[in-house]
C-alpha cells in the first residue's frame, strides 16, 4: 500500500512555483522594512529606522497593545469554551439542542465576518454595551471558540476511546478519567486551538472595527487606515514585528506540545 | 450501563457554557440585525426607529411592532446599487473560486506525490503564511503591485513592458490577492483526500493501458471530488462577503456586497438598510452554508 508515487516533473515545478508564490510576498516584505531609504521601491541600504521610527508612534504602540490585550484575552476564553464545545460534543451522545448547538458552532467558520461584526455591534448597541476592550474581546472569543472547538473535536475523534473506559473500569469517575486520561491526550491540539485562535484576533480588522469604540483601535485598524493612505516603511516594520511574533508563539507552542506529548503523538496541524 | 454511557452525562453538561454564550452572542444578535433591517433610519443615536422600550408598556411595545416595515428589502431588490453589488460578489466569488481550483489542485496533487516522510513538512510550508496576518498579507501585495513596485521593475528590467503598468486599483489585483489569501483553504481538504487515495487505483489504470492523462481525469479528479467540494465551501462562501481584499486592490467603480454594507454602515451611517443587506447576504449563502455545515459535521463525526 505503500508504494512510493512517482514526482513527475510536472509535480515537483508545481510545488515549487506554489511555494514561491506563498512565500515571496512576505520575503520580500520583510526584507524591505530593513530598507534606509524612504522610498519603499528605492534599496537604500540595510538600516533599523523604521523600526525605531514605530517604537516613537504613540499611537502604534497603543493599539499594539490593545491588540496583544485582546488576543491573549480572548483566545484564553475561547480555549477553553471551545474545549467544552468539543468535549461535549463529540463525547455527550445526545442531547436537546445538539443539532443547533453544532450549527451555531460550524457557521461562523465561514460566515462572511461583515455580518459577524454587524450583528454583534447591534447587540452591544442595543443592551448599551460600553464599546472598547471588552466587546472586542466578546466578539473574538465568539469567532475563534469555533476554530478551537473544530481542533480539539478533530483531536477527540481520532482518539481511542478504550483508554478512557478502561480508566473508569479501574474505578475512576468519568471527570476523573477525563482529567487524568483525555485531558492529556488532547493538550498539543488544546494548545493548536489558543494559537490558533491568539493569530486569528490578531488578525481580525473587521469584526474588531465593527464593535471597538473611539479611542480604541486595534494594530489592524491602525494599519487599515494608514494602508489606505498609501505604502509606509514603517507599515513594513511593523508588519515583520508581526510576523516575528506569531512565528515566536508557533515555535514556542510547538516546542511547549512536544514536552507535553513526550509519548510519540505529534501535534495537529492546525 | 457501558462505561461509555457513564461518560456521556458529565460531558453533557460540557456544553452550558459554550451554548449559552453562543446563544448570547451568535444566535440573538441575529435578532437584531433582522430587527433593525425592518427599522427605519433615523437621525439619532442609535441612527434607527422604532426603538424597543420595555419598560414603556404593551401599547408603546405594539406600536414600535406596527412601526415595522419591509422598505429596506424594497430598496435592495430596486436599487441597482445593490442588485449590481450582489452580482459581482457572486460572480467575483465564481471566478476565483474557479481559479483557485485551477492553481490549488496541482499544488495538493505534488504534495499528496511526495515521499511520505516529506508530507509533514509541505503541509506545515503551506500551512505558515496562513498564520501571517491577513492584512499583511495583502499589504504585501500592495507593495509588489504598486506603481514602481517589484513587479513593474521586473517586467520593465525583462523589457516586457515599456512603462509601469497600472496593477493596483484593477480586478486583477484583487484576484491575485484573493488567490493568494485562500489558497491554504483549499490547498489543505484537496491534499487531505488526495494524500488518503490509495495509488494502486492508479497504477491499475496505468497498467490496463490509460494514459496519464486519462489515469488523471478517469480515476483521480473523480475520487478527489470530496476534497473538491470542502475546498470549494470554504473558500466560496467568504469570499461572497469579502470586504478587506476589494477594498485595498480592487478598483472603487463597482462595489462587492461586503464593501457597500461596510459603506451604509460606516460612511451612510444607514444601519437599517446595512442590516437588510446583512440579511439578503445571509439568505443567499444560506445553501452553501448549509452543505458546509453538513460536510463538516460528517468529517469530523466519521472518527469515531
Amino acid at each position: 500500500m505503500h508504494k512510493p508515487a512517482r514526482l513527475s516533473r510536472f509535480n515537483i515545478a508545481s510545488l515549487a512555483l506554489g511555494l514561491a508564490f506563498l512565500y515571496l510576498p512576505i520575503i520580500v516584505l520583510v526584507i524591505f522594512s530593513f530598507n534606509a531609504s524612504r522610498l519603499v521601491t528605492v534599496w537604500g541600504g540595510w538600516s533599523l529606522r523604521w523600526y525605531h521610527e514605530f517604537f516613537n508612534d504613540r499611537a502604534m504602540i497603543e493599539a499594539s497593545w490593545m491588540s496583544l490585550r485582546v488576543a491573549v484575552t480572548s483566545a484564553t476564553s475561547a480555549t477553553l469554551l471551545g474545549t467544552l464545545a468539543a468535549v461535549a460534543l463529540s463525547r455527550g451522545e445526545r442531547f436537546r439542542g445538539r443539532t443547533l448547538f453544532s450549527g451555531m458552532l460550524y457557521a461562523p467558520l465561514v460566515m462572511p465576518e461583515v455580518i459577524t461584526g454587524l450583528s454583534l455591534l447591534l447587540l452591544f448597541v442595543a443592551t448599551n454595551a460600553a464599546r472598547g476592550f471588552w466587546t472586542v474581546t466578546i466578539a473574538h472569543t465568539t469567532l475563534t471558540m469555533c476554530f478551537v472547538a473544530v481542533v480539539v473535536q478533530s483531536r477527540l475523534g481520532s482518539l481511542d476511546r478504550s483508554l478512557e473506559e478502561a480508566a473508569m473500569d479501574l474505578g475512576c469517575d468519568p471527570v476523573r478519567a477525563f482529567l487524568a486520561v483525555t485531558l492529556p491526550l488532547i493538550a498539543p491540539a488544546i494548545v493548536a486551538g489558543w494559537m490558533l485562535a491568539f493569530t486569528l484576533s490578531l488578525d481580525d480588522l473587521v469584526i474588531a472595527s465593527f464593535t471597538t469604540g473611539p479611542g480604541s483601535a486595534t494594530l489592524p485598524i491602525r494599519i487599515y487606515s494608514e494602508v489606505r493612505l498609501g505604502v509606509k516603511p514603517e507599515i513594513n516594520a511593523i508588519c515583520t514585528l508581526v510576523i516575528a511574533l506569531i512565528a515566536l508563539v508557533i515555535v514556542g507552542a510547538s516546542l511547549a506540545s512536544k514536552l507535553s506529548s513526550s509519548q510519540g503523538e505529534s501535534a495537529a496541524p492546525l | 450501563m457501558s462505561a461509555r454511557r457513564i461518560f456521556a452525562r458529565p460531558a453533557r453538561f460540557a456544553a452550558i457554557a459554550p451554548y449559552v454564550w453562543m446563544v448570547l452572542f451568535f444566535l440573538v444578535p441575529f435578532g437584531f440585525v433582522l430587527k433593525i433591517s425592518l427599522s427605519q433610519t433615523a437621525i439619532a443615536q442609535p441612527p434607527y426607529e422604532p426603538v424597543f422600550d420595555l419598560t414603556a408598556g404593551w401599547a408603546a411595545i405594539r406600536a414600535a411592532f406596527a412601526a415595522l416595515g419591509i422598505d429596506n428589502f424594497r430598496l435592495l431588490v430596486s436599487d441597482d446599487l445593490y442588485v449590481f453589488a450582489y452580482l459581482r460578489s457572486l460572480t467575483v466569488a465564481v471566478m476565483s473560486t474557479a481559479l483557485l481550483v485551477l492553481i490549488g489542485y496541482p499544488i495538493a496533487y505534488g504534495m499528496a506525490r511526495l515521499p511520505r516522510r516529506w508530507h509533514a513538512v509541505a503541509m506545515v510550508l503551506v500551512i505558515v503564511p496562513f498564520w501571517t496576518s491577513f492584512l499583511i498579507r495583502i499589504y504585501a501585495w500592495i507593495n509588489i503591485l504598486q506603481h514602481d513596485g517589484l513587479l513593474n521593475q521586473i517586467l520593465m528590467a525583462l523589457h516586457l513592458v515599456s512603462q509601469p503598468a497600472v496593477w493596483l486599483s484593477t480586478d486583477a489585483a484583487m484576484y491575485i490577492g484573493i488567490v493568494y489569501s485562500y489558497l491554504p483553504f483549499m490547498i489543505l481538504p484537496l491534499y487531505a483526500t488526495l494524500a488518503k487515495m490509495e495509488p494502486a487505483l492508479e497504477e491499475a489504470a496505468g497498467d490496463l493501458g490509460a494514459p496519464p492523462w486519462q489515469v488523471f481525469w478517469l480515476v483521480t479528479f473523480p475520487l478527489s471530488l470530496p476534497g473538491v467540494g470542502a475546498g470549494v465551501l470554504l473558500c466560496f462562501i467568504p469570499i461572497v462577503g469579502e470586504f478587506v481584499i476589494p477594498d485595498l486592490l480592487a478598483g472603487s467603480n463597482s462595489l462587492m456586497i461586503g464593501q457597500t454594507l461596510w459603506l451604509e454602515f460606516f460612511t451612510n451611517k444607514d444601519w437599517p438598510v446595512a442590516s437588510a443587506a446583512a440579511i439578503v447576504l445571509l439568505l443567499v449563502l444560506l445553501v452553501p452554508l448549509l452543505l458546509y455545515e453538513r460536510l463538516q459535521k460528517r468529517q469530523l463525526e466519521q472518527g469515531r
